[in-house]
């Protein structure tokens, strides 16, 4: 379009690689949700994995934390700008939660305490590329934060990874979760700027 | 969670700056002549693109502070002093400058002309400027919505449009604003009296709608939870900073 606004630009940040278009660094952990935060007490938390056939497969939190956990570095991307390096986090992986699991789903629908969803295409979960995570900076990852224990999908923008997860339903097609339905981008790739509906 | 709107594709448009208004020491509002603007609800924001002469450009999402009234779109920009953007839009930009601008944005955090409940609006800080583009939607719909303000603001002097919230308030039946000065002794902040006294009881199920950073709104969400507010008619959107 050519818009250019003369006298901008004398405060810009430095150039940081690792940062998509359109994005800036941040050292703080900014919070973004539609509600009220959720406090979803140990004793009554559980994940669900529910196949597109209606097959369910379910963990509570100590079955959960006995999973084969790992610790990763990330660098994560809000949609509302910000990014965050070199995040660390302690998870289990999708492929390990998915492993038993018997599908030819080809998308996801991850849902949270609260009613929140999103949608991920399945292939976007395994390979080493998707954790719940349960602990931040090795800690235990604050309600605000998405605690007891959140998505972590780095390579889409973040509101993907969602917060207070307690399922995912396994889909043989698209549909839009939460903010999909209301104009953000299906997929939400931050290096393409995918950021909404058309993008 | 309700479903919202499905908009269609955003482009990015150009804006010109047609008039401004400072509303306190830290922030100025914009009003923008946005041509073949589709409209925007009360609540929405947009992105807003800068582009330096060599090429350098910087985006940020703004809260609209107006209502649709089928002219301009209006823009209340707080200052981050360390930001590199909010100076320039408060500093630099002049009248009959451009800029890009993409929206609205969001169809979740809104109001809607056509909901009937009563409804509590708390702000902190520059959270407000979503809360008043739903105060202005109702006033230039003639609403009857009961519609309450509890606005947390370090100083009278920080509070943002309050010339016109106290004449709203005197000639639109039904709305009522409260301010709680954080940096003014007795210094206050939102709390469970204020909300019980200046809110609406949970009762009534009043769509909430909790606008600031995120230590307000987490703070005021839980009040209202606590309070016995359903969490599905509380909204919140959290202002990270945006510099």
């Amino acid at each position: 379009m050519g818009i250019i606004s003369r006298g901008f630009g004398g405060r810009r940040r430095e150039s940081v690689p690792g940062l998509p278009p359109g994005q800036y660094l941040t050292h703080d952990f900014p919070v973004l949700s539609a509600g009220p935060t959720p406090r979803i007490p140990l004793d009554r938390w559980s994940f669900t994995v529910a196949t597109e056939t209606g097959e369910k497969k379910k963990w509570n939190w100590q079955e959960f934390t006995a999973l084969e956990s790992e610790d990763v570095t990330v660098d994560i991307h809000c949609v509302t700008k910000w990014s965050k390096l070199g995040t660390t986090w302690r998870g289990v992986a999708l492929d390990t939660l998915l492993a038993d699991v018997e599908t030819a789903a080809d998308y996801t629908m991850v849902h949270s305490f609260g009613g929140y969803t999103t949608n991920v295409p399945m292939e976007d979960l395994l390979d080493g590329k998707a954790w719940i995570a349960y602990k931040f900076d090795g800690e235990d990852l604050e309600p605000e934060h998405g605690g007891p224990a959140r998505m972590l999908i780095p390579h889409l923008y973040f509101w993907k990874s969602a917060k207070w997860v307690n399922g995912l339903t396994l889909m043989n097609d698209d549909e839009p979760g939460f903010w999909e339905a209301a104009g953000y981008h299906m997929y939400g790739d931050p290096w393409l700027e995918q950021r909404y509906q058309g993008d | 969670m309700a479903r919202a709107a499905l908009p269609g594709r955003l482009t990015w448009r150009a804006a010109t700056l047609v008039g401004e208004r400072r509303e306190t020491p830290s922030a100025r509002t914009l009003v923008l002549d946005v041509p073949d603007w589709p409209g925007h609800l009360a609540g929405q924001h947009v992105d807003v693109r800068l582009t330096a002469p060599d090429g350098y450009s910087a985006q940020r999402s703004y809260s609209i502070a107006s209502a649709w009234d089928d002219k301009t779109v209006e823009l209340t920009i707080q200052r981050v002093e360390d930001g590199e953007v909010s100076p320039y839009l408060i500093d630099d930009l002049q009248v009959g400058d451009q800029l890009e601008l993409r929206g609205p944005v969001g169809g979740w955090f809104v109001w809607r002309e056509k909901q009937t409940a009563p409804v509590l609006l708390l702000a902190g800080g520059s959270g407000v400027v979503p809360l008043m583009a739903m105060i202005r939607a109702r006033g230039t719909a003639k609403g009857k919505q009961p519609f309450r303000l509890i606005y947390s603001v370090r100083t009278p002097e920080d509070a943002c449009y309050a010339q016109e919230l106290s004449r709203r308030v005197r000639d639109e039946p039904g709305l009522d604003v409260h301010f709680v000065y954080t940096r003014v002794s007795p210094r206050k902040r939102i709390d469970v009296a204020t909300i019980n006294s200046y809110g609406w009881p949970a009762d009534f199920t009043p769509d909430c709608y909790v606008c600031g950073p995120t230590t307000f709104v987490e703070a005021a969400a839980d009040i209202l939870v606590a309070l016995g507010h359903d969490p599905k008619r509380i909204r919140t959107e959290r202002f990270g900073g945006t510099s």
